[in-house]
């Protein structure tokens, strides 16, 4: 059987089914995939349980995604959070 | 969407790691009529989390190796056919109606939103802890985690945080996240525990009665032996360097106060960095049903609980990490008690308040052994960051104090946006109280009536008023 993927930022990511979007992402070595609302800094997983909010992500354009809870499924489009990820709405 | 009467129940168990598994088996066997709800993908909590079940996926039993006391697991396990269950909802409040309690959940299953509402006559809450921590300079790198998050990555899905990791903070909880990286194929470069190792000695009383739990010590320290990984007493992590994830962590050695020594940094390269002080109780539903709460020797804001586990609040029981962090078989006692007295027990077996007050005395003892060192505050500069979702460095506060406009964590809230994110002050109560030189509050310095988990407006929407119920009591 074929490993399932999903997209990150136009990359393809294998994941294991039962794992979380962050935890496929940590498991090919990507670190960070939000930018601060402030500073801009980079962050990823943090309390990895669904506390802290940290590892906000953007799923089939929905932003603000936990990344350690939301498990990943094949075919998903996940990309990279700037700010607020709703700079759409910014006038 | 289950009809009215299959979402009626006598007891309702939010949270479903040790305490809540094991008041969910205790009350259906008493007779009652049981829920069970869990914002996890399956049972087990943090203690026993287990990958969400899968065809062809991350496997229970390849992560077996990671867990202890699993047939206590799998026993209370065997009792859920009987319960009803809601995994991958989460309660963000609690209100009541005329016969009791209804739980307002948030359906998260297949990446959904859509609000639920269960009712029921009694509540047992066993909402569980998270890693305590405190601010240090570079914490907010990518590749600085909680220990908890670490060992979560692994037990729930499979995956080494990191290929050189250094494990950080105080507890008897670093040795699994420990062990259970190096057994997983990280490289472990240290574990560095601020306590002294003899602290517990004078504790002999309750340590001897707990031999099993020191049993289960030893074991980790063995594997930690065997992988020759270091474990340094009286050390702490003071800063996290890199530009866009950590790369090296520097420690310090600490003197029997507690207070870092001058002239001991020492840098390491690393790629992860878990670090843990302890744990603090998730106190949010308590809070907003009103239950008495009291400080307890770890300084966590925890329940007044009485015998039977009943908390202030008629109908409303509490049990494990709520009422006091005491680790997995401590909460399964607790829990035990609080469901089967929920269910309408008139009595709960000797053997198992015994149990108990020995469980409470061995965490007590190990708190006493483990204390945040003191002197954390001083090593911030104005720019650590203190509040990680508001980017509130401490220089906000500490110029907020200086002009003496604030003291407590709401005032401070208001006037630099501590605690005011998406956590709201999960992360950093603890450290702002401590700031500010108050009591820890929990998230309860914060806000009135902490919201438990946040929903969209579109979920909240689709959540219908119960008919013919008053609206929630003050």
């Amino acid at each position: 059987m074929s490993q399932p993927h999903f997209s990150f930022d136009g990359s393809q990511i294998p994941f294991r089914p039962g794992q979380s979007v962050g935890a496929a992402l940590t498991a090919v070595g990507v670190r960070s995939w939000r930018s601060t609302r402030g500073a801009g800094r980079p962050r990823g997983l943090f309390c990895g349980i669904g506390v802290c909010f940290d590892c906000l992500i953007v799923v089939d354009g929905r932003p603000n995604e936990r990344a350690c809870l939301r498990l990943a499924e094949p075919g998903m489009e996940v990309s990279t959070q700037e700010g607020t990820g709703h700079g759409d709405l910014e006038v | 969407m289950t009809s009215k009467s299959e979402r009626r129940f006598d007891v309702l168990v939010v949270g479903a790691g040790p305490a809540g598994l094991a008041a969910a088996t205790s009350a259906t066997r008493a007779g009652a009529r049981t829920a069970i709800v869990d914002a996890g993908v399956a049972p087990g909590g943090q203690y026993w989390r287990h990958p969400a079940p899968s065809e062809h996926g991350v496997s229970a039993a390849e992560v077996a190796h990671l867990h202890h006391d699993l047939a206590t697991y799998h026993r209370l396990v065997a009792g859920l056919p009987a319960v009803a269950q809601f995994f991958q909802h989460h309660v963000w409040t609690v209100t009541r109606d005329r016969r009791g309690f209804v739980v307002h959940l948030v359906d998260r299953t297949g990446g959904g939103e859509q609000a639920v509402e269960l009712h029921s006559r009694r509540l047992v809450l066993a909402p569980g802890a998270y890693d305590r921590q405190i601010p240090f300079r570079g914490w907010d790198l990518p590749g600085v985690m909680t220990a908890g998050g670490v060992q979560a990555l692994l037990k729930g899905h499979g995956v080494v945080a990191g290929q050189r990791v250094l494990v950080a903070g105080t507890g008897p909880f670093l040795l699994p996240v420990a062990a259970g990286l190096a057994e997983s194929g990280a490289r472990v470069v240290g574990v560095h525990e601020a306590a002294s190792p003899p602290a517990w000695l004078s504790e002999l009383g309750a340590v001897i009665r707990n031999v099993g739990k020191l049993g289960e010590g030893a074991g980790y320290a063995r594997v930690l032996a065997r992988h020759r990984i270091p474990v340094r007493a009286r050390s702490v992590v003071v800063s996290a360097h890199g530009t866009d994830a950590v790369e090296r962590v520097t420690t310090m050695r600490l003197d029997h106060q507690g207070r870092v020594v001058p002239g001991t940094e020492r840098t390491v390269a690393v790629d992860v960095l878990a670090v843990g002080w302890g744990f603090t109780p998730q106190l949010e539903l308590p809070l907003a049903l009103g239950c008495a709460t009291r400080v307890d020797v770890d300084g966590s804001l925890v329940c007044e609980v009485d015998d039977e586990q009943r908390s202030s609040v008629e109908g409303v029981f509490v049990a494990g990490e709520a009422c006091g962090v005491g680790g997995a078989a401590l909460a399964t006692v607790e829990g035990q008690i609080a469901g089967a007295v929920a269910a309408g027990a008139s009595s709960v077996a000797p053997r198992l308040r015994r149990s108990r007050a020995a469980l409470r005395r061995f965490a007590q003892a190990m708190h006493r052994s483990h204390p945040v060192p003191p002197g954390w505050v001083d090593r911030l500069s104005d720019d650590t960051t203190v509040c990680r979702c508001e980017e509130v460095p401490f220089g906000a506060l500490r110029s907020m104090q200086q002009d003496l406009v604030g003291h407590d964590g709401r005032s401070a809230k208001m006037l630099t946006r501590v605690g005011m994110g998406y956590c709201q002050a999960r992360t950093c109560g603890y450290a702002v109280s401590c700031i500010l030189g108050q009591e820890p509050s929990g998230t309860s310095g914060f806000a009135e009536r902490p919201v438990s988990s946040p929903l969209t407006l579109g979920a909240l929407a689709t959540s219908c008023p119960t008919e013919n119920d008053p609206p929630p009591a003050e």
